[in-house]
């Protein structure tokens, strides 16, 4: 039985016109703490307003606290799906000040983590973005790939997730054989098999395109206007990647390829993605196969600790490691801003330094800031719960956005 | 100096200054390269006018960044930097301005839409008004907050803290009490950083009998 407008109890003959709801800060689809006051006309967005800041700690402020080495674990606090992704600007803007040279070793260790980083982070962001539009098998799956990566930052490093090993100089320790030998055969056999099967069930899925093909169309010019990066301004078409064309460690080395997107929705943000796994897949074997014997920290006993055997017996060594883990080391005065590609995009730390041992300004630019900015654009006129594919293929995490 | 370490490698900055002072003119105040940057400094008022021509002319399509940073000793105590990257030329550029917290600096909101909360941050943060941005309201911090955290003259511990209160059924403000003074290690050694006298060393100043 159908009701006439007109005779309904609620609206007394008034015509309801758009109305505002909240979505979050308590929604499962907004990944974290993110309210939106969505203008609806119907179930048609009119208008997005985005409140961050609910998870604002004020880590920047914190970090002109600290030593340049106590600065560092705030940094896998910030994005938490990519921990060792925020470490490595932070500690290449370090060593940019310092000018200080980064044995070979340490920086394919540190491309090949970073690039585990990156799978371990897209198959989070994949997985939520494919259980935001409906389906749960695929992150089911997926999370089997996350926790065999995390099992991997744990052999490394002792930490699952907030591993803090990326270190000015280099890496913290040295990582054992039979973790190398170990992630060779997993990138041949298990990561392969359960990625591949998970993809055979989203990519072709007429619901999962349903939901994703021509929502959110950002133009070449528009994505450029915003200031998007990562796999955002890559499914936009425009094939710009930091490890390409601004390359650092030893990405310069190695040989792979940048996916784009051509229609820019938000399936080409998520096929960008799976693209991207297979591709950090094809550097990490290179690592492997490449990676030569050497330190895995920089000689510079002015920045880097020496080994605790060193210590035993060098009085030199004693003291130099006392007064790296007190006063910590000193960086000339100056100012620099590092921006590496994490697995989300252009992450960027601003450091100011004043000389002392103490940063005197670490301004981080999140990814995700002119991402959701751009909300309000991408999500006019699509229906509510396209706001949730929105979401989930923008790749948000509100540790880093709002730090 | 070599080049030692392993960050990001942009297009040379050989000749990059010479270029743009000459196409900014009067708009540039100061202009420097250091640790492989190019810094340059605007006059105030122009910021709007120097990002465009930087924008439309010599080709830094995006602003990646903005930070505010705090130097309280300095008459305009505030700097604003913009961090800009280009796409074609494959260079990034730090354009900074400096303000106080009573000289608005115009928006670029009218240049990249992305400023927008780019400007409200810096706001948020330091105070630095943006005349012109449309919708400066704070974006990090609190509803209802008051005072402009990353200013160096604002405690680290902050003013407010609040708590779930089950008398009340709900949350309060209180103003922040420490069960111990907040620890702050000086590690500088007193050859350096020290800014107190040494136990002794009065006696080397002074009336010696």
């Amino acid at each position: 039985m159908s009701m006439q407008l007109e005779q309904s109890p609620t609206t007394t003959g008034d015509v309801v016109d758009n109305y505002t709801i909240n979505f979050g800060p308590q929604h499962p689809a907004a990944h974290g703490v993110l309210r939106m006051v969505m203008e609806l006309d119907g179930e048609v967005i009119e208008r997005i307003d985005p409140h961050v800041g609910l998870l604002h700690r004020g880590t920047e402020k914190l970090i002109e606290h600290k030593t340049y080495l106590q600065a560092l674990p705030y940094f896998d606090r910030l994005d938490y799906c990519s921990p060792l992704g925020m470490e490595h600007s932070y500690v290449l803007a370090v060593e940019k000040l310092l000018n200080v040279e980064v044995p070979l070793r340490a920086q394919y260790l540190r491309v090949l983590f970073a690039e585990l980083t990156r799978i371990c982070n897209h198959m989070l962001n994949m997985g939520s973005h494919v259980m935001d539009v409906g389906a749960m098998t695929p992150n089911l799956w997926l999370f089997e790939i996350r926790e065999d990566c995390l099992n991997f930052f744990e052999r490394a490093s002792g930490a699952r997730m907030h591993s803090a090993w990326f270190r000015p100089g280099g890496v913290h320790q040295d990582v054992p054989l039979k973790l190398l030998a170990d992630i060779g055969e997993w990138l041949d056999t298990r990561l392969p098999r359960l990625f591949e099967d998970a993809m055979s069930l989203v990519v072709d899925n007429r619901i999962f395109k349903q939901r994703n093909v021509d929502i959110a169309l950002v133009s070449k010019e528009d994505a450029v206007a915003w200031g998007f990066s990562g796999p955002m301004i890559r499914a936009a078409g425009i094939p710009w990647d930091i490890r390409k064309q601004q390359p650092y460690d030893v990405y310069d080395r190695m040989d792979f390829e940048i996916p784009v997107g051509t229609n820019s929705d938000c399936y080409d943000r998520f096929m960008v993605r799976v693209e991207e796994v297979r591709q950090s897949a094809k550097i990490m074997k290179q690592c492997l196969a490449e990676m030569p014997e050497g330190p895995i920290c920089s000689d510079d006993r002015k920045v880097s600790p020496p080994k605790r055997g060193e210590m035993k017996s060098s009085m030199e060594s004693l003291i130099h490691h006392f007064k790296l883990y007190t006063e910590g080391f000193h960086v000339p005065a100056g100012e620099v801003y590092v921006a590496t590609e994490s697995p989300k995009g252009e992450f960027g730390v601003y450091l100011v330094s004043d000389g002392s041992n103490k940063p005197y300004r670490c301004k981080i630019r999140p990814t995700a800031f002119s991402h959701l900015q751009a909300m309000d654009f991408m999500s006019k006129g699509h229906m509510l719960p396209d706001a949730t594919a929105i979401l989930g293929a923008i790749d948000v995490v509100f540790g880093e956005c709002d730090r | 100096m070599a080049v030692l370490h392993s960050a990001p490698k942009f297009a040379s900055n050989e000749g990059v200054i010479d270029a743009l002072s000459a196409a900014l003119g009067s708009m540039l105040v100061a202009s420097r390269e250091e640790h492989g940057e190019v810094v340059l400094t605007i006059a105030r008022g122009e910021i709007e006018n120097a990002l465009r021509l930087l924008r439309d002319e010599h080709e830094y399509q995006s602003l990646m960044e903005m930070a505010g940073v705090d130097y309280p000793s300095r008459p305009e105590r505030f700097e604003v930097v913009y961090m800009l990257l280009s796409y074609t030329k494959n260079h990034r550029l730090l354009v900074k301005v400096n303000a106080a917290d009573n000289t608005p600096v115009p928006t670029v909101t009218t240049l990249w839409p992305n400023a927008g909360w780019l400007e409200r941050e810096v706001f948020d943060m330091y105070g630095v008004i943006f005349a012109g941005n449309p919708d400066l309201r704070r974006i990090l911090t609190d509803y209802g907050f008051e005072g402009h955290p990353f200013r160096k003259d604002f405690p680290l511990t902050g003013y407010q803290e609040l708590r779930y209160s089950e008398e009340d059924k709900r949350v309060v403000y209180e103003p922040v009490k420490l069960a111990q003074d907040l620890r702050q290690f000086d590690f500088m050694s007193p050859w350096e950083g020290a800014d107190y006298i040494l136990p002794g060393d009065e006696k080397a100043e002074g009336d010696k009998v």
